[in-house]
């Protein structure tokens, strides 16, 4: 094998994290759509097959595992819950446990009873269901770097990128330093119990983060953030004006929608009006921003597709949930089983895995590491 | 050459409530020079950076008048960021400034704020990569750099937006000599190659002083005094060893390099040789064999043997990252060792309660101000007795003889970065430990704390304490050591008395050594043979 020859699927580079979150998504939508388990044993299956395939070299790439972990942790939880708050008498009963009385204030719950295999079935399918969304959510965030994701915001929403950007990086600084105040604070004796070791653990580390934190902001101020460029004050009311018009136009519409004695005409046609509205809001708010983007990452055919990918999967998911139920939403007495759709459903999601380009972080990993 | 300078103060004023920091400073920097700002901690030197940064008064609060130009345009209306693109700032701690998180994005995050069209943002940022010499590091995580080249990508981070003028806040005090050393050459290249404009301000004179065009010397009574290295030199309250061997050898002009000293001191007399201390043998404390230190796949700390003993000052020195941390927490107990075993006074620190622990190993961490949390020094004295169980007022006593005349009522934070230090310390030796590790104490101490510094340490020795000590200030540990211990790569490479180590490594010999020769160490012993001589 020729260690050195490229992949057919072009240059090494990373997708860009809009695909990679999108397709996640439109795996999540219809894993949410169904409790048949082995569709989303197969959904759970080529999001992990991706993950392996395409996986960034970034920190966030090896994170994959503790979603892995936590989706396992809910399905078990899932059913020790429906073992200890779920019996019932009708089914089939596998263990026949004996009632524990609750007082009468506790009424409505019931603590144990009969195991039926319908209750754990029911437990082990919703469970699943949950894992398959956490397991997507855990494959876009190995994909593709959270932060990039936030920097590609459109320019107007650019200052709270950077706020949310600072905020996740802070969160592992925090962690070292708590560290290194729980350690020094052993070095002397003194309370140990209650409000006073709660203190002494406390002050240093807020005092820590609020040094840090003005550190950082004196950082940022100095390099230029938050230049105001020359915007004059009309085109600040003008984009103002806007944005507080969508938000009125997206509020109204949404409760229209959701409330079916409003008129009609306030549902859907104002929310698509305060949607509109909105993007031109922010193309204005865009246009007086005078920051550029170093290496941006490109949109191109991988990504296309890759969205393309997500966009089928939710929409035929959401096909075989309404017009094939049983095969959606099994009986907990029958053995489950999958129509051709279905299996497409599942089996589609895996197509990233060789349509998109290697990621170059993971290829320069890799160098490293050999 | 035009008519103003890069940067021009004007009448320069700056008060918080009653008390004037700044009092009609007027300063102007020459294009392509390098100025370094001096003086004793506190007397406002980074207040004098933050001027010209625009940080001072917008983001320590007081009241400025005066005014700032640059490139001969008033700046002093403006806040930091609309004098980005003409003032670039290096904080001293570089880390703690990263927005991004990775070098290549870090360099270019200065550029995307001022709207640079991405072609030329792309060239800029080649072009830095290899101006710093830190190309083969542009995908890593800033996180996991070493403090060097941290500090070289900061400096590249603002480098690309081509200000005119560099404001650096103590660049070099976390490094080891070596980091420094390419630190200042990276600075000096920049300088003499592109004709920026360069102010600095530094502690360890030492090091800066052979790259300076000319001295800032912030006198602490509002005022400055700026000229030429020598002149300045000649009476500063704040100067590198070299000077004070000038000063005390009465060479006129001073010696600024050792290259220039070296020269002189062909000429001085034959000097007796300074008498050897005797070591005293106390008997020892602490013993480690075979310590090894394991954080997850790195090796800290391999297999290492240690014996410090009552009444001897030991200095652990080597660059950042050798496993010196890592040690002393392992020594102390808290700290994780893999294996080998530690004994003080017949039992092993690891295996005892905390509490019994700090009676055996005091350890003062390299951020002292984790160990405070109360409001005045008092209640932070009260807490320290009642912890260690031992009769009210004697963290007080310990601590008013360490450094006396401190405020009982004021708060930890508003101390001098030595005073803070030094109720630190007392604090751990209420608790009555024989031995005592202080990991990395010199970090923001001027000349005077240091020397301060060096007296307490010389204190618990003679109280027949066992100190071990890490520093990278070698002018501190010719002062305070009786014995050397040099790591790299978690291992011992040289250790013994420190007029043999750190004369044989020629990046931790002080500079007496570098001009003098081998048996020297310090000004004092100079100075004390030559009052021998005469």
């Amino acid at each position: 094998m020729t260690g050195s020859a490229l992949p057919r699927t072009g240059l090494p580079r990373d997708l860009h994290p809009l695909a990679w979150w999108s397709w996640a998504i439109g795996l999540a939508t219809a894993a949410s759509l169904t409790t048949n388990p082995l569709l989303l044993l197969l959904l759970m299956g080529s999001a992990t097959v991706v993950v392996v395939a395409r996986r960034s070299g970034h920190p966030f790439g090896r994170s994959f595992r503790l979603y892995a972990a936590l989706a396992a942790a809910t399905v078990v939880l899932r059913v020790v819950f429906r073992i200890l708050f779920g019996g019932q008498e009708v089914g089939n009963v596998l263990l026949d446990l004996p009632e524990v009385p609750l007082p009468d204030w506790a009424a409505g719950i019931r603590l144990l009873g009969p195991i039926t295999s319908e209750a754990l079935l029911a437990g082990l399918y919703d469970g699943l269901r949950l894992a398959a969304i956490i397991l997507c959510v855990g494959a876009a965030n190995a994909l593709a770097n959270p932060k990039r994701l936030l920097a590609s915001v459109p320019p107007a929403l650019y200052e709270i990128g950077t706020a949310l950007v600072v905020a996740v990086t802070i969160f592992p600084q925090l962690a070292d330093s708590a560290r290194r105040v729980r350690a020094a604070q052993a070095l002397r004796g003194g309370t140990t119990t209650g409000v006073g070791r709660l203190r002494r653990f406390l002050v240093p580390v807020l005092e820590d983060a609020l040094e840090r934190s003005l550190a950082l902001a004196a950082g940022m101020d100095t390099r230029g953030y938050g230049r105001s460029g020359g915007a004059a004050t009309r085109e600040r009311w003008l984009t103002g004006g806007l944005l507080l018009l969508a938000l009125t136009g997206i509020c109204v519409g949404t409760y229209a929608w959701l409330d079916p004695t409003a008129p009609r005409v306030l549902a859907l046609p104002m929310l698509g009006a305060g949607v509109g509205v909105a993007v031109l809001g922010l193309v204005s708010a865009g246009r007086r921003v005078q920051r550029t983007r170093y290496r941006p990452d490109p949109w191109r055919a991988a990504e296309l597709s890759t969205l393309a990918v997500g966009l089928v999967v939710a929409v035929l998911g959401w096909y075989v949930g309404h017009a094939q139920v049983v095969v959606a939403y099994p009986q907990v007495d029958v053995v489950p089983y999958l129509s051709p759709l279905a299996l497409a459903v599942g089996v589609l999601g895996t197509l990233p895995a060789v349509a998109t380009p290697v990621p170059a972080s993971a290829l320069a990993h890799r160098e490293v590491t050999a | 050459m035009t008519l103003h300078g890069a940067v021009e103060l004007r009448g320069i004023t700056f008060r918080y409530d009653e008390h004037e920091v700044l009092r009609d400073v007027d300063l102007t920097l020459d294009e392509g020079e390098l100025v370094l700002v001096s003086g004793r901690t506190g007397v406002g030197k980074s207040t004098l950076l933050g001027v010209v940064t625009g940080l001072v008064p917008r983001f320590t609060g007081g009241v400025l008048t005066g005014d700032v130009l640059v490139g001969g345009r008033s700046v002093v209306a403006q806040p930091p960021r609309e004098r980005a693109h003409v003032v670039g700032y290096v904080g001293q701690d570089p880390l703690a400034g990263f927005v991004t998180d990775s070098v290549e994005e870090e360099l270019a995050y200065g550029m995307e704020q001022l709207g640079t069209a991405p072609g030329t943002m792309r060239r800029r940022v080649e072009e830095t990569l290899d101006l710093l010499g830190i190309a083969d590091l542009r995908a890593r995580d800033l996180r996991t750099l070493s403090g060097g080249q941290q500090q070289r990508v900061a400096i590249g981070a603002v480098l690309t937006t081509h200000p005119r003028v560099l404001v650096l806040d103590e660049p070099t005090s976390a490094l080891d000599p070596t980091a420094a050393e390419d630190v200042l050459a990276t600075i000096t290249r920049l300088v003499h190659d592109l004709g920026l404009t360069v102010l600095l301000a530094e502690h360890r004179l030492e090091r800066v002083v052979p790259f300076a065009d000319r001295i800032c010397l912030v006198t602490g009574d509002g005022g400055i005094r700026v000229d030429a290295p020598q002149p300045v030199l000649v009476d500063s309250p704040v100067a590198p060893p070299l000077v004070h061997l000038g000063r005390a050898v009465g060479w006129d002009p001073l010696p600024l390099t050792v290259r220039d000293a070296r020269r002189r001191a062909r000429s001085l007399p034959d000097l007796a040789a300074p008498p050897g201390v005797p070591a005293p043998g106390g008997a020892p404390l602490l013993a480690a064999r075979g310590v090894t230190v394991v954080h997850g796949r790195h090796v800290a700390v391999r297999e290492l043997d240690l014996t410090l003993s009552a009444g001897r000052v030991t200095v652990l020195m080597g660059r950042n990252g050798s496993g010196k941390s890592s040690l002393i927490w392992a020594l102390q107990g808290t700290g994780k060792r893999r294996s080998g075993t530690v004994d003080v006074d017949g039992a092993d620190p690891a295996a005892l309660a905390p509490a019994e622990r700090r009676t055996r190993v005091g350890l003062v961490p390299q951020t002292a101000a984790d160990l405070l949390y109360l409001e005045t020094v008092d209640e932070e004295c009260a807490a320290a007795d009642t912890g260690a169980e031992v009769a009210p007022g004697t963290c007080w006593a310990l601590l008013d003889r360490l450094v006396p005349g401190v405020d009982r009522a004021s708060h930890p934070r508003d101390l001098s970065e030595g005073q803070r230090l030094a109720l630190a310390l007392a604090i751990v030796l209420t608790a009555r430990p024989p031995v005592v590790l202080l990991d990395e104490p010199t970090r923001g101490l001027d000349y005077a704390g240091k020397a301060e510094l060096a007296r307490i340490v010389a204190g618990l020795a003679a109280d027949r304490h066992a100190v071990l000590l890490a520093t990278h200030d070698v002018e501190f540990a010719a002062h305070v050591a009786d014995e050397v211990v040099v790591m790299a790569e978690g291992e011992v490479v040289s250790s013994g008395p420190p007029r043999r180590v750190l004369a044989e490594s020629p990046s931790f010999a002080p500079q007496v050594t570098k001009v003098l020769g081998d048996p020297w160490l310090t000004v004092e012993e100079v100075a004390a043979a030559l009052g021998d001589t005469r």
